[in-house]
């Protein structure tokens, strides 16, 4: 299990990362936290003939504030968003998702960027991103956009970023009084890939219930407050509309039953801690 | 900017459990392999080479990640500590060390190293860690001998050393 030859760039610029990125025809990676890119090198299910690499690029360290929204830039860890002093009040989703996403040892080194970009279908950033209605800045040699998280996502390991752009920074909305926030996640043991999780949002009388692991990527349906008999089938309908399917890990109907209960339960907890 | 071609050996440098170290690598060698195989110190350990068991666990500018995870040229300029760096003396053991061997936290020592490295830094961050906090830490770690249990025992135990000492 060892990565195949390629080049290694250590970029010091975004200037000269976007170089590479441009001249490189689709054949350069680039390189963050590793926690994702390095297993697919070394399993050779990714042979990238150049790896750029973005971590000594400065700039790209900062988690800022700018209006009502948190901006994270493409180095920034997961461990280090998880101890922004501010996480639980301003961000309880991701201060409940984050903890979730593999261990201690692999936080420390993969990127909240990182994970946005690698759009596993199961993966808990993405997730949240989708819930709260985040966006995804990226840039190129010539072009830099912003592309909502709904139309980022595009299925398993495959987002919107062509392959001359980079993420500089994703965003991420702040709470507002008033929201309430959960989010639970089932896996065979803590760390591991979620087979299913849930994310909750409630704002006004609008409920918005994200689903990771099920579909091909994340998907978030928004419903009018519902209850009892409503609720149970509107979670029935989004359960179906997933599209499970049997694999290694669960059933397609463990999925879905696991999406009616959970969905109901997240929700009811996301009530509760409104404020 | 530097750019590394595939097809020869770079001279990488670093520091190792405090000393200056230096070697050549490819880019594509792995970390683990660097410290193995180029430097000869075989204490970090290699099992999965995907980031899942932990043995590979080393600490990177302060902070725990795995060795198989990371490119020798990555950590170019970094200050890294591996197990060899945890003794305080050739004959003397670290306080969890010691706990580890009053608590036969150890059988094969295929794991050992990792975990080591991974409460070591988890009781330098948090003196309070209780059993919760050593087990969520520790899923991060595969051990196939020991059940965990005396792990956490010696882990309790050096945490409740350390917090005497200070
Ligand atoms: C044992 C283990 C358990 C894990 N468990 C989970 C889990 O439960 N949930 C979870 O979500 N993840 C999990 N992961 C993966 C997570 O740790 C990674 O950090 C994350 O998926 C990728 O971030 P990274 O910074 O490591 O990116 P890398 O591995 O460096 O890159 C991943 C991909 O994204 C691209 N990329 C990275 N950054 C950028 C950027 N700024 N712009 C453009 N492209 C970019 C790379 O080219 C590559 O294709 C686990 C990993 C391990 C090793
Ligand atoms: S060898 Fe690195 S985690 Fe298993
Ligand atoms: S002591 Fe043998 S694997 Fe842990």
């Amino acid at each position: 299990m060892k990565p195949a030859r390629f080049d290694y760039v250590r970029a010091e610029t975004l200037a000269e990362a976007h170089a590479v990125l441009a001249e490189s025809g689709g054949e350069a990676r680039v390189l963050a936290g590793g926690q994702s890119l390095m297993p697919m090198l070394s399993m050779r299910l990714a042979r990238p003939n150049i790896l750029v690499d973005i971590m000594r690029i400065p700039g790209l360290a900062e988690i800022a504030v700018e209006g009502g929204v948190l901006r994270v830039g493409a180095r920034i860890t997961q461990a280090q968003l998880l101890a922004w002093p501010d996480l639980s009040t301003r961000l309880p989703l991701l201060a409940a998702a984050l903890p979730w996403v593999g261990h201690a040892q692999t936080r420390s080194s993969g990127t909240v960027c990182g994970s946005v970009a690698h759009a596993d279908p199961s993966a808990e950033i993405p997730l949240a991103l989708l819930a709260l209605g985040g966006e995804v800045e990226l840039s190129s040699r010539k072009t830099r956009r912003r592309v909502a998280a709904q139309d980022f996502f595009v299925g398993t390991m495959s987002t919107a970023r062509r392959d001359d752009e980079l993420i500089e920074a994703v965003r991420f909305p702040l709470k507002t009084p008033g929201d309430g926030f959960a989010f639970r996640e089932v896996g065979r043991r803590h760390g591991d890939f979620a087979i299913v999780s849930v994310a909750v949002l409630v704002r006004g009388d609008t409920v918005r219930v994200a689903i990771g692991g099920v579909a091909d990527r994340p998907q978030a349906r928004d419903f009018r407050t519902l209850d009892g008999a409503a609720l149970a089938d509107a979670l029935d309908q989004f359960a179906w509309s997933l599209e499970a399917r049997d694999d290694l890990h669960a059933t397609a109907r463990y999925r879905r039953d696991l999406v009616r209960s959970f969905g109901r339960d997240v929700i009811e907890e996301a009530r509760r801690c409104r404020g | 900017m530097p750019r590394l071609t595939g097809d020869a050996r770079h001279r990488v440098r670093f520091t190792l459990n405090g000393a200056a170290v230096e070697g050549e690598a490819e880019p594509r060698m792995l970390l683990s392999d660097f410290l193995r195989h180029v430097l000869g110190m075989t204490g970090t350990h290699v099992g999965c080479e995907h980031g899942v068991c932990g043995a590979c666990t080393i600490e990177i500018d302060g902070v725990p990640a795995r060795a198989c995870l990371k490119l020798a040229v990555q950590v170019e300029g970094a200050r890294l500590r591996t197990v060899e760096g945890l003794a305080p003396a050739p004959d003397r053991l670290s306080v969890l060390q010691a706990a580890f061997r009053r608590h036969h936290a150890l059988q094969c020592g295929f794991c050992t190293p990792g975990i080591l490295m991974s409460l070591d830094s988890l009781l330098r961050e948090r003196r309070d860690a209780d059993e919760a906090a050593i087990r969520e830490h520790l899923s991060g770690h595969l051990c196939r001998c020991t059940g965990y249990a005396p792990i956490i025992a010696a882990a309790l135990d050096a945490a409740a050393t350390l917090r005497g000492a200070s």
